[in-house]
């Protein structure tokens, strides 16, 4: 036996002095008061510029100079225009499209676009979803003029090679059957298909033989007639001088032009209440609970208290769910619920993942834990825990370049700007114990519920039958 | 640019601290790094290092159970921990104001954690849902940090399980965790890291305030992990019941990264040369050109570079077809290393790779968490939290000669080949 064993080896634990457990959690002075907060300092005023520029494209810049970097982040609505996703092949082309739209230009390979980006530190990524394509990346402060020149060239010029798109095509095929082989991939589209049934909002991906179907001039004219610079936005965050960056903008950017407005998502039907559907995942040693309800926009007055009552919920460590199936009863590591801001609404969605055995178990409890919120609604201390995270983690999480570009774009795609946020925490500051009860009422009811659950059946069904409102397959 | 400012010293009962300054935004990071990982575990208790990193978080003498989660959530801040080979660390981040309470919560339970039977019946349920999440219930589950070192190491603390295997998670004992404590948690075992919004008159009196009366303990001897390379090419090949797809895992063993820094940073720039972007080695051969694998990736360490001492690795991955021999793979792999080991790459390659490498550091260190726990395992294990602002320079001052010489190194009879088969050959179609 190594050295290495000697405090924990069982043969050797009698003869090693340590102390008891019992010993190390007390000391002589006993137990201690916790510290007060000390004065809190304001976050210095950004220098910002929230613009439109003339071909339509909104550009909002702001210096943070805290590092030599410049977040880059662009969004492009690009939702289907089709109003169901049965027979369309917009998501097979868009995927396509964001794979591909790196990979060429009359005056650059793929290898010249990535070696340019790489000698000024740069990487960009283009990514698509239901409802936009993302083009997004960072770069040294010195060499951000060659990338908004490289976006001016794929956004005006992207010629999609064909062997390009043949290479990307197939091996897309093979990525879409990875993700498809991840539970949680699995739950998070069924649960999507299960509330949104065919709006082109639930399909996240496209199926293989939709994707082998792609040509290049389809990808081309999808490009040709989407990614538009009216109702787009591109956000700047970094070492910049707001106000000469959005000039400089407005003319590396002046050719991209197009006819109409990128395509918004069209509203979605409401969430039902209803039944957990139970999906069947052979083998499966673990579930995936995932449940949804209605939920209300950020702008809503009722939102902050909304916002207050799902951290108590599930919204953070110190909730109620989380205390309760992972603290007390060990049935998950990971369990939480969030809003999710949907085009023109919003939904409260909860997800746990936990063992075969306690996941009949898990699901009563978050149930309960539903119910008890409205019915014992959050106490004036649960409340203020819940708002002091909110105000505290807002901070947190946007003291830095890359945090604070992601979080504008997301709110500007909701139609919101700056301001929104800088007054934000003034709002979470005024809700009421009163308003947190009556959000907690309205918008947690377990009945006011639905949602999916995958696992493996066989052995999910006999509790889950005896338990109720869960539709067996 | 100056470098960032940064300020250390030690407590009488041994506690090193570092302190690094910077009020560009009104927010703190406070992080613990407390020298044992798991490695350091003993046979019969994989995975413990890990479990007793969850019952941290479960009290200390002036905290019940879940106060330690409200106080730091309360103030608006986050936390977490984690456990890596060398080391275990704990951290919040929080606004300014709350210095004082995230020193105090950090110095009460290395003062005086309180474990129990029943919160230690509680975490292994915790963590065993945790292994379900991330290995079990996944494909790809592990793949490569806990399948490969059993491959490439040969002694029980380099090749184990660090997330342990259920049997031992269940064996432990309140015992162990005293006994554990006793031994790794000492002050000065540990190095405390405070960066963001504070002067350093300020935060030096209040964490001698708060850690300075934590008892000094004999701090344990570190073991040496060492062991040689492998003899020859050491296969071995596991079943994944999730995969869709073969796998293939190949991993080499690097220079000491404490002892040899600048020869380890050569295999960084390596890493990137094949395979950072599209104009890549690796990348460009196997991904576009043959087309034969979906995805490859290589690298440093197998959470990532410099953090962990020696013995560490270089590991390349890949996920290919079915239709696909792994000889094919690693063949095509073999020649490119060959070439680079012959004609040395441009300067232009290395230039690439240097400036993403500083773009990356940058944008890691603008993150307050990651910039924290930087500092504090630079301090840990290189006994110089500063490097993660040198380290830029000295990537940059890699030559393409010294790159050759690291992809010769990478030598086909001296590493690991770890192969993952999907259940029924073909995958899902």
């Amino acid at each position: 036996m190594s050295t290495l064993n000697l405090s924990l080896d069982p043969a050797s634990r009698s003869s090693v002095s340590h102390r008891s457990a019992e010993e190390i959690g007390r000391t002589e002075q006993g137990p201690r008061p916790l510290p007060e907060l000390g004065e809190q300092r304001a976050p210095a005023d950004l220098s910002t510029v929230d613009t439109t520029i003339a071909n339509g494209l909104r550009v909002v810049a702001v210096r943070r100079a805290s590092v030599p970097m410049v977040e880059v982040r662009l969004r492009i609505p690009f939702a289907d225009p089709a109003t169901t996703s049965v027979g369309s092949q917009h998501s097979a082309w868009g995927e396509v499209l964001a794979n591909t739209i790196l990979t060429g230009t009359a005056t650059r390979s793929r290898i010249a676009i990535d070696t340019e980006l790489a000698l000024v530190g740069s990487e960009l990524d283009a990514v698509v979803d239901p409802e936009r394509l993302s083009i997004s990346g960072s770069v040294l402060a010195t060499g951000l003029d060659t990338v908004l020149d490289v976006i001016r060239d794929v956004l005006t010029g992207a010629t999609y090679p064909a062997d390009e798109v043949d290479r990307e095509r197939d091996r897309l095929v093979e990525r879409i059957a990875l993700a498809r082989s991840q539970p949680n991939v699995i739950a998070r589209e069924a649960l999507q298909k299960h509330l949104y049934g065919d709006h082109p909002f639930a399909k996240e991906m496209p199926e293989a033989d939709e994707v082998a179907r792609v040509t290049r001039d389809e990808v081309a004219a999808l490009h040709a007639r989407a990614v538009l610079p009216k109702g787009s936005v591109l956000v700047l965050v970094g070492d910049i001088d707001p106000d000469a960056i959005v000039g400089t903008v407005e003319s590396v950017l002046a050719g991209w032009t197009g006819e109409g407005t990128a395509v918004t998502i069209s509203p979605l039907p409401e969430v039902t209440p209803g039944d957990v559907k139970l999906i069947h995942r052979p083998g499966a040693v673990q579930s995936q609970i995932r449940l949804a309800a209605r939920a209300v926009e950020r702008t809503d007055p009722k939102y902050p208290a909304l916002q207050i009552a799902n951290l108590v919920y599930g919204g953070f460590f110190s909730s109620r769910l989380v205390e309760n199936i992972r603290e007390d009863k060990g049935y998950t590591y990971s369990a939480r619920s969030h809003p999710e801001f949907t085009p023109h609404g919003a939904s409260l969605m909860i997800d746990a993942d936990t063992a075969s055995d306690v996941t009949a178990a898990a699901l009563l409890e978050t149930r309960y834990e539903l119910a008890r919120l409205g019915l014992v609604p959050p106490s004036a201390d649960e409340v203020d825990v819940a708002r002091r995270y909110a105000i505290g983690s807002l901070l947190t999480a946007t003291s830095s370049q890359g945090g604070l570009a992601s979080f504008l774009v997301s709110l500007a795609g909701l139609g919101l700007d700056l301001d929104w946020f800088v007054a934000h925490p003034e709002r979470l500051a005024k809700v009421t114990v009163e308003e947190v009860a009556a959000a907690a009422l309205e918008f947690f009811a377990p009945t006011a519920f639905t949602g999916v659950l995958v696992g493996d059946a066989d052995e999910l069904a006999p509790q889950l039958k005896a338990l109720g409102g869960v539709t067996l397959p | 640019m100056a470098l960032p400012e940064l300020h250390r010293f030690t407590l009488p009962n041994g506690l090193r601290v570092v302190l690094a300054p910077d009020t560009s935004a009104p927010v703190v990071g406070v992080s613990v790094h407390y020298d044992v990982g798991f490695r350091s575990e003993p046979e019969g208790r994989t995975g413990f290092a890990h479990l007793f990193e969850h019952l941290m978080f479960q009290g200390s003498e002036s905290l019940e159970k879940l106060a330690h989660f409200r106080h730091v959530q309360s103030s608006g801040g986050t936390f977490n921990g984690s456990t890596h080979p060398d080391y275990t660390d704990y951290y919040e981040v929080l606004p300014s104001a709350a210095l004082e309470r995230a020193l105090f919560l950090e110095a009460d339970r290395m003062r005086a954690p309180k474990i129990t039977q029943e919160n230690l019946n509680n975490q292994i349920d915790v963590v065993k849902e945790e292994i379900r999440l991330n290995v079990l219930n996944r494909p790809y589950g592990g793949f490569p940090w806990i399948l490969l070192p059993p491959v490439l190491f040969k002694t029980f603390p380099n090749a184990h399980n660090g997330y342990g295997d259920f049997t031992d998670l269940e064996n432990a004992t309140v015992e162990d965790c005293a006994a554990f404590f006793d031994t790794y948690y000492a002050p000065g075992n540990a190095v405390l890291t405070v960066a963001g919004d504070f002067t350093v008159e300020g935060a030096t009196a209040l964490v001698e305030k708060h850690f300075g009366d934590v008892p000094a303990r004999t701090v344990p001897e570190r073991p040496s992990f060492a062991e040689d390379a492998p003899k020859g090419e050491i296969r071995s090949e596991h079943t994944d019941p999730h995969a869709p797809f073969p796998a293939v895992a190949i991993g080499y063993r690097v220079p000491n990264p404490v002892t040899e820094l600048d020869a380890y940073l050569a295999y960084l720039v390596l890493a990137g040369v094949l395979t950072d972007g599209d104009g890549s080695r690796l990348q460009q051969r196997l991904v576009h050109r043959d087309a034969i694998v979906t995805d490859i990736n290589a690298g440093c360490g197998l959470f990532g570079p410099l953090e962990a001492r020696d013995p560490d690795s270089f590991t390349i991955t890949a996920i290919h077809a079915p239709d696909v021999s792994v000889e094919r793979v690693i063949a095509a792999l073999d020649e490119e290393l060959q070439l680079i080991a012959e004609q040395p790459p441009t300067a232009e390659e290395l230039a690439k790779v240097t400036a993403r490498w500083a773009s990356t550091m940058h944008r890691e260190h603008d993150r307050l968490t990651n910039r924290t726990l930087g500092l504090g395992s630079a301090e840990l294990l290189f006994g110089r939290a500063e490097l993660i602002h040198e380290l830029p320079e000295r990537i940059a001052a890699v030559t393409v000669d010294e790159v050759a010489a690291a992809a010769k190194a990478l030598r086909p009879d001296s590493r690991a080949v770890l192969i993952v088969n999907p259940v029924t050959a073909g995958g899902t179609e």
